[in-house]
């Protein structure tokens, strides 16, 4: 892909920099957002979506609504979570074929959904199947997908404005289709948070038939194979976060950090260098090219603070940091230091936490 | 069997610095690089030309200095590498820029024969996207396999293969038909160090270097700015947070102290935190 130019408002001749939606692209209207249905889960980051989605719909005074696929008789919690986070639409294509996701009959019937009913704003997860999926959507339809979103929002005259980091989070840029529909992007998991579920709030569901016969899809889905449930990282949604960098120095000294996170039951991670050295494996790496975290209480120990890691970590309620450099950068972004041997730091803290949890556990049985 | 694979020279954005008042990238002197994800289709395409014989066509868009990567590709063991360059791919978004490769694709088909399959980087480090793949796969009506850990099995008499492809929560095995569009995963395998002979026949050889005239491109709409319905507005550094980091008193402290003053700062700051840790923690 050939970047963008840097600074483009200023001397760009480009003609298309203003908004002018041809004729039968003006009947586009209302937000959607595909909810990520799989083996009877609904992905967090489409929920984090439909909140976000609520906060555009409600400036634009137009519908939220949802797109679930799936098999036959598999979707009913889906739409009703769907309406409960905030939906006013749900669609609905249940059919066979759709069980498990697969590229071609999910293009198929997202591509058909859209040209029939017509939405605006098409907004997916930033996950293996949004990513998947969305390339292959906006390509069929030639329109414009801003990928990999932090932010969105929509500007006065009503476009959707979608915010991404750019150069592995150098920068953030501001990205608008103006002039095709729908206007489509993708959303990291994580950037946003779960809105409050109402439960009982009920909206319109929309049922679509579709004809995918299963003998003119090539690919066959042959096995699943789950992941092992030990050892998995579920650092994405853990409220409290120990991590490590650099500053441990060592493989067997990252045990520390794994200590600490045991006594507080939180999930460990670490910068990309721990990945890259094998002392912790790549679905434990935190940052831009790792996952995005937002827990209430993130700890990192001998971490610098690259930029490239702290976009992963920003959305913490309460960061805080060990580093025996004061002038670290990661001091800039945590909301509490201590300029300290981490090796030293965290082996005391363990012991902290112990006998305090064990001391308010004992508080709380005799209440 | 010919093989297409797809890269991109990027700048190596470990040493990226950001101009403090005009917030545009300073590219000067930042070295470019093949972009790392890149390297792992790479090494799957050349492990399949070597076991199931064949060819493999290395092919970029990009500036004439791209010709860099390309002939690093060619050190590595690729056959033949193609530079599609032109100033009408200047600012293409993902869409333009999977029709410009698309066509690209084309050409080397009709000149070298159709690929069997085509490779793609998962995403590169510069744009992240993740979408070009799946859009040249569109552009030429092709299957796709994404997030591709491994190529379980590859059947070229029969034109199948099957993989394990990354998802939510387990691994998909999928089987499909060739040709076909993969993305591999990073860390599924290791880029080999190449050949003396590659290494000399890649100084030696020349990069095919094709406009948009030669590779049959007519429909500049198509390209470029003009091709691209993204329109980037405004371009702008991460705001910085107004106050520094409350340090905890450390000097003449025990870590017993150090660590009782931090308890009470989290506490302070998250009220609710301690009770639900009791609830949270394995316990003792
Ligand atoms: C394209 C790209 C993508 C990237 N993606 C990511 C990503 O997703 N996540 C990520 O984390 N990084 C990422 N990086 C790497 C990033 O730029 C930094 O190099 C990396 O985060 C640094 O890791 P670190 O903080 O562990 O190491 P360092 O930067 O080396 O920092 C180590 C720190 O430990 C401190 N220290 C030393 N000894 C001690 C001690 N005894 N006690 C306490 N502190 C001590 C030092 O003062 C220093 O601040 C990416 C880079 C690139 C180019």
């Amino acid at each position: 892909m050939v970047e963008k130019p840097k600074a483009p408002a200023a001397g760009n001749s480009r003609a298309n920099t203003k908004k002018e939606l041809p004729e039968h692209l003006k009947a586009y209207k209302h937000i959607w957002v595909m909810l990520e249905l799989e083996r009877g889960v609904v992905h967090p980051v489409s929920w984090e979506l439909m909140g976000e989605g609520r906060k555009l719909a409600d400036k634009l005074k137009v519908d939220l609504c949802g797109v679930v696929l799936g098999a036959p008789g598999t979707t009913d919690g889906a739409v009703a979570d769907c309406f409960g986070y905030g939906g006013d639409v749900c669609y609905v294509v249940e059919h066979p074929s759709l069980s498990d996701y697969r590229n071609e009959p999910y293009t198929k019937v997202m591509t058909e959904l859209v040209n029939k009913y017509q939405p605006e704003t098409l907004l997916l997860g930033a996950t293996n199947l949004g990513r998947d999926l969305a390339g292959s959507v906006a390509t069929t339809l030639l329109t414009g997908l801003t990928a990999d979103c932090t932010e969105l929002d929509v500007d006065a005259e009503g476009s959707l404005a979608a915010t991404r980091p750019t150069f592995g989070g150098s920068l953030l840029c501001t990205i608008f289709t103006l002039n095709y529909r729908p206007q489509m992007a993708t959303m990291r998991p994580r950037v946003a948070s779960v809105p409050l579920l109402t439960p009982g709030r009920t909206g319109r569901v929309i049922r679509h038939d579709v004809s995918l016969p299963e003998e003119d899809i090539i690919t066959k889905i042959l096995a699943f194979l789950p992941d092992g449930t030990t050892n998995k990282s579920n650092l994405a949604y853990a409220d409290i976060v120990v991590s490590g960098g650099l500053g441990m120095q060592n493989a067997d000294n990252y045990q520390l950090v794994r200590d600490l996170a045991g006594v507080l039951g939180a999930e460990w991670g670490g910068s990309r260098p721990l990945v890259q050295k094998g002392w912790i494996p790549t679905d434990r790496q935190i940052g831009q090219t790792g996952k995005t975290i937002r827990p209430r209480l993130y700890i990192a120990a001998g971490i610098s603070g690259a930029i490239q890691h702290r976009v992963g970590v920003e959305g913490a309620d309460l960061i805080v940091a060990i580093n025996t450099d004061k002038n670290a950068p990661i001091f800039d972004f945590a909301h509490v230091g201590i300029v300290a041997d981490a090796t030293k730091v965290l082996p005391a803290l363990t012991e902290t936490f112990r006998k305090r949890l064990a001391l308010a556990a004992t508080r709380s049985a005799a209440e | 069997m010919h093989i297409v694979v797809c890269v991109k020279q990027v700048p190596d954005s470990g040493q990226i610095r950001v101009h403090p008042v005009t917030n545009t990238i300073m590219r000067q002197g930042v070295p470019t690089i093949i972009n790392p994800y890149d390297l792992f289709s790479l090494e799957e395409a050349l492990r399949l030309r070597d076991k199931h014989g064949g060819e493999v066509t290395v092919v970029t868009m990009g500036p004439p200095m791209a010709d860099q990567a390309l002939r690093k590709c060619l050190t590595f063991g690729a056959d033949r590498a193609v530079l599609l360059t032109d100033r009408f791919f200047a600012g293409s978004d993902t869409l333009a820029t999977s029709y410009a490769l698309g066509q690209l694709i084309e050409k080397v088909s009709a000149t070298w024969g159709a690929p069997d399959i085509i490779f793609c980087g998962k995403q590169t480090i510069d744009g992240d996207t993740a979408q070009v793949g799946p859009g040249i796969a569109k552009r030429l009506n092709l299957l796709q396999l994404t997030y591709v850990q491994k190529i379980e099995d590859f059947d070229f008499d029969k034109k199948e293969i099957t993989v394990h492809r990354r998802a939510e929560g387990g691994i998909q095995v999928l089987k499909t038909k060739l040709p076909c569009l993969v993305t591999m995963l990073e860390g599924t395998n290791e880029m080999r160090r190449g050949t003396m002979a590659d290494a000399l026949r890649a100084a030696r050889a020349g990069i095919i270097t094709w406009s948009a005239a030669d590779a049959g491109i007519t429909n500049l709409a198509l390209c470029g700015l003009k091709g691209s319905p993204t329109i980037v507005k405004k371009v702008f550094a991460p705001p910085a947070r107004a106050e520094k980091a409350f340090q905890i008193e450390v000097a003449d402290k025990s870590y017993e102290d150090i660590c009782d003053a931090l308890l009470g700062e989290v506490y302070k700051r998250q009220p609710a935190l301690e009770q639900d840790m009791v609830k949270m923690a394995p316990g003792y």
